[in-house]
């Protein structure tokens, strides 16, 4: 694929898998065209389904006349296939390992742990839910520790990989937090996760495509037919 | 003086995802300490190691762990270069990576759970969903010695490790026809070519032993 070949993107402005692919293209500065599916549990286009006939989800990028699919895949092929600093995954094996291990850790784990509290049916359900998203949430707080070394992102200094897997789970984390009234991340117990959360949400490659916590609990509410 | 490479891999001799390990160090010639870890009774050393899945494999590289077979593989790839197990192309790359993931998550769980359902019509159902997925991967054949194309590579590993040397095995042991020579001949052209690869067959599990381990994993999963 050349460089110069089209680029689009598929994705629905509340998917946070979507989010990553449009962090990443940001980052690479390569210009594309987005394509919304504006209720992608419901009604996929025709584009989607021929692009992504597998898993019929989004993200899907389609560089020229090919499509890459899953969230964490469409952001290796953007560092692969655009070579132009700044590199999203770290020059290191052994780095890289740790940032490709802890991205999976999100989507197996952590997301895991999201569904399990939203679809709770009691509240026993929902208290043990919690627990275990409160554990995770733990564990990422001393990956964090440990992989910032003392810098603002996962990625040390700037935003990288492990940055952008995880910045997805701050808009559903924040959507429970409005649901339940408590707080999942907490000074007391994720600091530095805290202030990693405002740097990420602030930062120039993710500020224009994720939405606010208001604009996520307002799309939640209507979803889900809460007042 | 070169550093002496300290590698090490943690596996379980009927573990797919260990034995696709054990492969990739084979094609690279890395030479390895191994040490067999049982399902029940986990080291210390894996426990330490691999404190939030606790499982295999675990390479360590120089006293460094690397865990999850993906990320070992491609670790493994990007420490010693020389036999590329991936392809250099970025597109070939997010393929591989991308039919990987349906091999280990959707081809993986239809293909075990097809053995485990009690009723025939259950078996017989996951065993068509299972061929839906495979079918993905035929396609992909055509035309081509391997997956990785003309030498075997990360999704050759993924799958081989899989599919022909342990799915297929525990389907024998159940008596279940799941991929059949009229349907799948790229498939079966495919494993005869892996089985034509030392480092692949050198690292398979035995076959008797390993169909009598599926079917006592499969027990095991109905009775719990």
């Amino acid at each position: 694929m050349a460089q110069n070949d089209t680029v689009k993107l598929i994705g629905s402005w509340s998917s946070p898998f979507a989010l990553r692919a449009r962090v990443a293209l940001h980052l690479k500065s390569v210009k594309y065209e987005y394509l919304d599916e504006p209720d992608v549990l419901k009604s996929k286009s025709e584009l989607l389904l021929k692009s992504n006939p597998i898993h019929k989800k989004v993200p899907v990028l389609i560089h020229g006349d090919v499509s890459i699919c899953e969230s964490l895949n469409i952001v290796q092929y953007v560092d692969e296939a655009w070579t132009s600093d700044p590199s999203i995954l770290p020059s290191l094996p052994y780095d890289r390992a740790i940032a490709r291990f802890w991205s999976l850790y999100v989507d197996d784990k952590i997301f895991a742990s999201l569904d399990a509290v939203a679809g709770a049916k009691d509240d026993g359900e929902r208290m043990a839910a919690a627990g275990k998203l409160m554990e995770c949430l733990a564990i990422l707080e001393d990956v964090f520790q440990k992989s910032s070394k003392g810098l603002g992102f996962f990625g040390g200094e700037n935003i990288g990989f492990l940055d952008i897997a995880c910045g997805t789970i701050l808009g559903p984390v924040s959507v429970i937090e409005a649901f339940s009234g408590v707080k999942f991340l907490r000074e007391e117990t994720t600091p530095g996760l805290i202030q990693w959360a405002e740097k990420f949400r602030a930062h120039e490659a993710v500020k224009p495509y994720m939405p606010t916590v208001e604009e996520f609990v307002a799309f939640a509410k209507k979803k889900f037919n809460v007042e | 003086m070169a550093e002496k490479e300290e590698v090490k891999l943690l596996g379980i001799w009927a573990s797919p995802f260990s034995r696709r390990i054990e492969m990739a160090l084979k094609l690279k010639g890395i030479a390895y300490d191994y040490v067999e870890e049982s399902l029940d009774n986990k080291s210390p050393l894996l426990l330490a190691l691999n404190p939030i899945h606790k499982k295999v494999p675990v390479l360590v590289h120089n006293g460094k762990a690397i865990l999850e077979s993906h990320v070992v593989l491609e670790y493994i790839d990007e420490t010693w270069k020389h036999n590329p197990i991936l392809p250099q192309d970025p597109y070939d790359r997010s393929k591989a990576r991308f039919f990987a993931k349906l091999v280990d998550e959707q081809i993986f769980n239809a293909g075990f759970v097809s053995m485990t359902k009690a009723e025939q019509q259950g078996r017989e159902d996951l065993a068509e969903q299972t061929r839906e997925l495979i079918t993905y991967l035929e396609k992909e054949l055509v035309g081509k010695d391997f997956l990785g194309g003309k030498s075997v590579g990360f999704l050759d590993l993924v799958a081989g490790s899989m599919i022909p040397f342990c799915l297929e095995r525990g389907w024998e042991g159940m008596g279940l026809q799941v991929i059949t020579d009229d349907k799948f001949p790229e498939y079966k052209r495919w494993v005869k070519n892996l089985e034509k690869v030392e480092s692949v067959t050198d690292c398979i599990p035995p076959k008797e032993k390993h169909i009598e381990h599926m079917n006592f994993m499969v027990g095991r999963f109905r009775s719990s």
